[in-house]
């Protein structure tokens, strides 16, 4: 006995290292084959975007429906987002008598960073996990099965034209959720706290660029493509019944959402290191 | 796309040579049945492959139209089907029956491409389907209809869009014939013409059903698949799609697959009936189809398993339920949509 035990204690011990390793492996497999899947499908998506024409039908409904459709919701949150930005900064200026360069700071916040993600975030939510449940039960229903059986590329067919109207319309939104928040943002400044009006509109032309603008334009594009690809991902790999397809939905938005926000600091990092690199001594462009 | 005039070639000069089997001279009637076949069907006329359906017409009918060789489906550490080997002559309409889990609607989905086997290969007319590309693969598909089981008929369209998808996939049709086919094909079905413009949500289970075979019909395939074409409806609408699938084949000279669990209408629409039975049940060595002739033949079936399927006893498998409850034996079912992820 005395000889068996420090045995099979070593033996658990070794036995559980080897479950942990186990554990950690088949964790990084999952997520090399995860990554990968995803990879051939966003592949297989480009190949039939660029070989072949999309159905007119499916592309209108799908713009409709991501465009005209989410345009209130997107123009109503940049209205309030500007007027938050506004009450919020005027008391931390005022403090210091700068009120009158409250616009620089709401106009260029607006137009570089929550302009495109406010209307990324919106579309996430409101359009991409519809996309994630509307192919999600489709796929559970077979419907999925039936295009491919009457001889319809179910990426070429559903995929495709989605991506078109998120990539092509995101941008429209985001120029809109800066417009709103602009004038929300100028009507709180000047009409409610009484701010300069030609202060407020010359420091703000100062500040505010139009490579800024164009920089959250470029990143809208991407964050575009995230929204769409992510959700339609989801969306196929559904997993079967009423909590796949309502599983589906949330993580195409939690993961759509974290992406955007990764991909925004990547971007920033980006753009305005070619902002520095082209104009190093940070001269304004027009 | 370059691919796609070279693997043209090679098929049109398969089909040329299948053609000089059957007939004397060749090149004339291959002529002249594409003649004719242009007159007669719209839905085919561009394609190489309408020459080689106008063979189906012939009179020998043992020429096998789809067979299964070696068939395989492994998922993860559990082996679905096992080495299948099966060969559907022309005009035959083949039954399998099986428990829930046996294997049977994944066969179906692998037999007309929907599924890639792990291994072994899908001859359809002679040609290994695993090997086409997706252009060569859509004219097949042509070739094939799948009745789902619960229709799968397209929510976001009405009656009449979900029925002529199919045509406006490969714009066969012009638009103003399109209402006539649709309208005769609504009837053969027996519903009025009124439902066209509804959307499936508003139509009972049989009528979505009676939608999804006169959607797999119409552009009269070669193959057709029946995915478990019974369950879920009462007995006077089993019978009534019993009837179309047998005046379906009446019509024209269509081969069928039918996946059921249903005895009473596997015994009415068969030709021949093949039962499959669950690879982790079955014992060393054993096939995984363990009957395989005429509905007459299954009656006297020795097998003590076909017996108790036949006739619905569940024996003594309850107490081996509750001996494997522990997760194994019956609920080890994979996930088919796992599978269906491509």
């Amino acid at each position: 006995m005395s000889t068996e035990v420090p045995y099979t204690n070593q033996d658990s011990l070794l036995a559980n290292l080897r479950h942990v390793i186990e554990g950690w492996g088949r964790a990084v497999i999952d997520m090399v084959d995860a990554v990968g899947d995803f990879s051939l499908f966003v592949w297989q998506m480009i190949l039939w975007m660029t070989t072949s024409r999309p159905r007119r039908g499916t592309v209108l409904s799908n713009f409709y429906s991501v465009g005209v459709l989410s345009l209130p919701v997107v123009m109503l949150t940049g209205l309030f987002i500007g007027m938050v930005l506004a009450h919020n900064s005027y008391f931390q200026f005022k403090s210091i008598g700068f009120e009158s360069r409250i616009g620089a700071v709401v106009n260029h916040s607006l137009v570089r960073e929550l302009g495109p993600v406010l209307a990324a975030t919106m579309l996430a939510g409101r359009v991409g996990s519809a996309m994630a449940s509307v192919l999600g039960t489709m796929r559970v229903t077979e419907q999925i099965d039936a295009l491919t059986s009457m001889g319809a590329n179910p990426i070429h067919y559903l995929v495709v034209p989605r991506f078109l109207a998120c990539v092509m319309l995101i941008p429209a939104l985001t120029i809109m959720a800066d417009f709103t928040g602009i004038v929300g943002g100028y009507f709180y400044s000047v009409v409610i706290m009484h701010v300069d009006h030609s202060q407020y509109l010359r420091i703000t032309r100062d500040v505010v660029g139009i490579y800024d603008f164009f920089a959250g334009i470029t990143k809208s594009f991407f964050f575009g493509a995230v929204i769409a690809t992510v959700s339609c991902y989801r969306g196929f790999h559904c997993e079967p019944g009423a909590e796949g397809v309502g599983r589906a939905a949330t993580t195409s938005f939690v993961i759509s959402f974290v992406l955007i926000l990764v991909l925004d600091l990547i971007m920033n990092i980006l753009l305005d290191a070619i902002y520095f690199s082209f104009w190093p001594r940070g001269a304004k462009l027009f | 796309m370059p691919a796609k005039s070279p693997s043209d070639r090679d098929r049109l000069f398969a089909e040329t040579e299948s053609i000089a089997d059957s007939f004397e001279d060749a090149y004339i009637d291959a002529e002249q049945l594409f003649d004719g076949e242009k007159q007669t069907s719209p839905s085919s006329d561009d394609d190489p492959q309408s020459k080689r359906q106008s063979t189906s017409k012939s009179p020998q009918g043992n020429e096998v139209l789809v067979e299964s060789v070696d068939l395989s489906i492994i998922f993860g550490k559990q082996t679905v089907l096992d080495r299948i080997n099966v060969a559907i002559p022309r005009g035959q309409t083949l039954v399998i029956i099986g428990e829930s889990g046996c294997g049977k609607t994944m066969f179906l989905k692998t037999l007309c491409g929907l599924l890639k086997p792990t291994r072994g290969s899908i001859r359809f007319d002679g040609i290994d389907i695993g090997a086409l590309n997706e252009i060569e693969m859509t004219k097949v598909r042509r070739r094939f209809g799948f009745v789902f089981q619960n229709a799968a008929l397209f929510d976001s369209m009405t009656i009449g869009q979900n029925m002529a998808f199919p045509l406006r996939q490969d714009k066969l049709m012009p638009p103003k014939d399109e209402r006539a086919l649709l309208l005769s094909r609504l009837a053969d079905v027996g519903l009025p013409d009124s439902v066209l413009p509804k959307r499936p949500a508003q139509l009972s289970g049989g009528m979505r059903k009676r939608v999804g075979l006169a959607r797999a019909l119409i552009l009269e395939p070669d193959l057709v698949l029946y995915d478990e074409p019974t369950t879920g409806l009462d007995p006077i609408m089993s019978d009534v799609i019993n009837e179309l699938i047998l005046r379906t084949r009446r019509k024209y000279p269509v081969t069928s697959v039918v996946v059921t669990h249903d005895m009473h209408s596997a015994k009415k629409i068969a030709d021949r009936i093949i039962m499959l039975y669950p690879v982790s049940r079955l014992e060393r060595g054993e096939s995984q189809i363990l009957f395989d002739g005429t509905p007459e033949e299954l009656d006297h079936c020795e097998d003590r398993r076909v017996r108790q399927f036949v006739l619905g006893e569940a024996g003594e498998r309850l107490m081996e339920m509750r001996a494997n409850s522990s997760g194994h034996g019956d609920l080890e079912t994979p996930n088919l949509f796992d599978l269906i992820k491509k």
